[in-house]
């Protein structure tokens, strides 16, 4: 496969999911016999993206960010507290029922841990066999035709589908997860940690199985990972996030040469790269303290308590919102320009300088 | 004289149902001071050596041949009243997962203060001064209110400096850590890598960093020793073994790996196949079925480290790489899958 042909042929741009403002909020109750809500987990606060048919949006940031959470929600696993989710024009926000259940064929979900996401007791026809069954799609000496081309297409042996899951490498398991995933032929897919738990030598496998797969059955990818080499490596635009919200969305090229937001930044400068050369000349822009709690975030700007670049006024008050620049960035900074003009610089931070942030 | 040595060390693993040869004579030296970093997949047999050479394998784990000279003394064939001695004051260790290396029902500052009593024979007033004192000296903010909190109660990051604070209370000679930042977010990652190269370089210890992360290592190590099916297939100063790769297997290992560096959108060169079978120690270079440059040779007999180059740069291979196989764009042979 060659570069070309990934990327988006403009004369098609239109949006196969269109994200709104989108909340979910976990309660948290307390009490007994009488349980009271005394708050909420404000796991996504308010995230506005869209992804484009036949493209892959990378969903990047660290653990609690809410990327999982966003990514079930556009799924309809879990129900928005607030806001729109639109797959293919239809608000599917509140959908349920038969109407869901009709929607889910278009979408399917890779999960991180193929161990746990495939039924130990079944063998592998009949995994992937299922989705087609659920759905009445096809069943029978079709059904098994299917699965054989399905498990062929993954790149799984040809005796593969009397076998057993724990028969299988992790990367020939994550292989039967992406052929059950294909099984109804879908449109978007949602790919959680796809890699995480794979090996090195065979993650780029499984990458470079995803990157034919797309071209072959026209896919759109949501591509949730916490590593920004491997998403920068397979996303055509990458949104970052960070306490439930998006800090910054760009093209993934241009995000690597010149994130504008401070935490993508930091987040970029910390990722250590495979050569000396590079690591021993490299800056790197240390945050101080732990991810604040997303029970109770700070005000205003989310990242403005670890920011480098936060400045008394409106940061700690003022949430920004998420502005497009004629950079082709997408950004939610109050100060991107005073920090690109150098106006504002940021404060060198000693690592063993203690910030308090109560996490 | 190096302040660890060690010589064909060989661990296998013995169960109901099958022998797991997991480390197959792994010979290396560690100076005062050195950043010795070990690379491998899950499975290479880099964590049960560690394991090994702190005399702490699980049960079904037996050394079956092989020294560890600490000084002048073999930490194989010494008591464990004597290696329990070493563990700890002289050798620091540093795990993967802080939660299930704290005791969960005990405050931090007693964690800390039972070393520093253990060993040190210090008592009670001094331990507390020397805990704050540790704490600080790992980066945790406010460290003289935090002695009385429980381990649930630090975040991810903040455990991982305690267990480091524990590490180096009785300034070892040697700290072990073994995949140190795995479990962290890599803004937290990047400040537990700084703490460890600032101790390394101010206390003057000896690092050992075992991990899969071939980035981790670039940034700290300054010699890499890279692990397969329980041998080292090549060991060299960091910046020769990442640019002048002998090995297949580190070749492979490099060009597997997306750089966020990386020019253009290159496509990745994956290895094929899967790492063998432990429970069956063939003849020949385990590496050898994944290899693209294997010969009959490679099949039949096991290549051993052998100088390439440079004095410094050994590697275990009948047909290593060149700098041209290096940077050519395809493999020879075929482009595979598992």
């Amino acid at each position: 496969m060659t570069e070309p042909s990934r990327t988006l042929d403009s004369g098609r741009q239109e949006n196969l999911v269109e994200v709104e403002d989108l909340k979910v909020y976990f309660p948290i109750r307390s009490g007994i016999v009488i349980e009271r809500h005394v708050g909420d987990v404000k796991a996504v606060d308010g995230v506005t993206f869209e992804i484009e048919r036949g493209e892959t949006l990378g969903l990047v940031g660290e653990s609690g960010c809410g990327k999982t959470t966003a990514g079930r929600a556009v799924l309809r696993l879990l129900e928005p507290t607030d806001g729109h989710i639109r797959f293919d024009g239809q608000d599917i926000s509140h959908l349920s029922g038969g109407d869901l259940r009709r929607l889910r064929r278009r979408m399917q979900m890779v999960f991180q841990d193929p161990y746990s996401s495939l039924n130990p007791r079944r063998n592998v026809t009949s995994i992937v066999q299922e989705p087609l069954r659920v759905h009445g799609i096809a069943k029978g000496a079709e059904a098994e035709e299917r699965v054989q081309r399905l498990l062929e297409v993954v790149g799984l042996p040809l005796n593969a589908g009397n076998r057993y899951p724990h028969e299988f490498s992790g990367g020939q398991r994550q292989r039967i997860g992406l052929a059950r995933a294909l099984a109804l032929n879908p449109d978007l897919i949602v790919a959680d940690e796809p890699v995480s738990a794979l090996d090195v030598s065979i993650q780029a496998q499984m990458i470079n199985l995803l990157e034919e797969l797309q071209d072959e059955f026209d896919l759109t990818y949501l591509f949730i990972a916490h590593d920004l080499a491997v998403v920068r490596h397979i996303s055509n635009r990458i949104a970052v996030m960070y306490l439930g919200r998006i800090m910054e969305i760009a093209p993934s090229a241009r995000l690597y040469e010149r994130p504008l937001h401070p935490y993508t930044k930091a987040l970029l400068s910390a990722v250590p790269i495979p050569d000396p050369h590079v690591e021993s000349v490299r800056e790197r822009i240390l945050l101080t303290g732990d991810l604040p709690s997303p029970r109770n975030p700070p005000t205003g700007c989310r990242f403005h308590t670890r920011c480098p670049f936060a400045q008394r006024e409106r940061c700690p008050d003022e949430v920004p919102e998420l502005r497009r620049l004629d950079t082709g960035h997408t950004v939610a900074c109050h100060y991107v320009e005073e920090i690109e003009s150098g106006r504002i610089t940021g404060r060198t931070l000693d690592t063993t300088d203690p910030v308090s942030v109560p996490g | 004289m190096p302040l660890l040595s060690v010589r064909d060390l060989e661990v296998r693993f013995f169960t109901r149902r099958a022998t797991i040869h997991a480390v197959n004579g792994i010979s290396f030296d560690l100076d005062a001071g050195q950043t010795l970093g070990i690379v491998g997949e899950s499975g290479c047999g880099k964590s049960v050596s560690s394991l090994a050479i702190l005399g702490i394998l699980p049960k079904a784990g037996r050394v079956t041949g092989g020294r560890v000279m600490f000084g002048d003394r073999d930490l194989l064939t010494l008591k464990d009243s004597a290696l329990r001695e070493i563990r700890g004051r002289d050798i620091g260790m540093v795990f993967q997962d802080p939660m299930t290396s704290l005791n969960p029902v005990l405050k931090i500052g007693r964690q800390i203060t039972e070393v520093l009593f253990k060993h040190l024979r210090m008592d009670k007033h001094d331990a507390i001064r020397e805990a704050i004192a540790l704490l600080e000296r790992v980066g945790i903010p406010n460290a003289s209110d935090r002695l009385d909190d429980y381990p649930h109660q630090f975040s991810g990051g903040m455990r991982q400096r305690v267990m480091i604070a524990m590490a180096i209370a009785c300034r070892p000679q040697i700290l072990i850590a073994d995949e140190p930042t795995t479990a962290l977010d890599v803004t937290i990652q990047a400040q537990i890598l700084d703490l460890l190269k600032g101790l390394v370089e101010e206390e003057g210890m000896g690092l050992i960093l075992i991990t899969h992360d071939l980035g981790v290592v670039a940034g700290v190590c300054e010699r890499t020793h890279v692990m397969y099916a329980g041998r080292f297939v090549e060991a060299a100063p960091t910046d020769l073994l990442y640019h002048h790769p002998r090995h297949p297997y580190t070749l492979g290992l490099l060009r597997s790996v997306p750089r966020l560096d990386a020019s253009q959108k290159e496509k990745l060169i994956p290895i094929p196949g899967a790492p063998p079978d432990l429970t069956v120690l063939g003849a020949g270079c385990s590496f050898a079925p994944r290899c693209p440059y294997a010969t009959d040779r490679s099949r039949e007999v096991t290549p051993v480290l052998e100088e390439i180059d440079d004095p410094s740069h050994l590697v275990a291979c009948w047909n290593p790489v060149s700098d041209a196989d290096a940077s050519a764009v395809a493999v020879p042979v075929e482009r595979g899958r598992s």
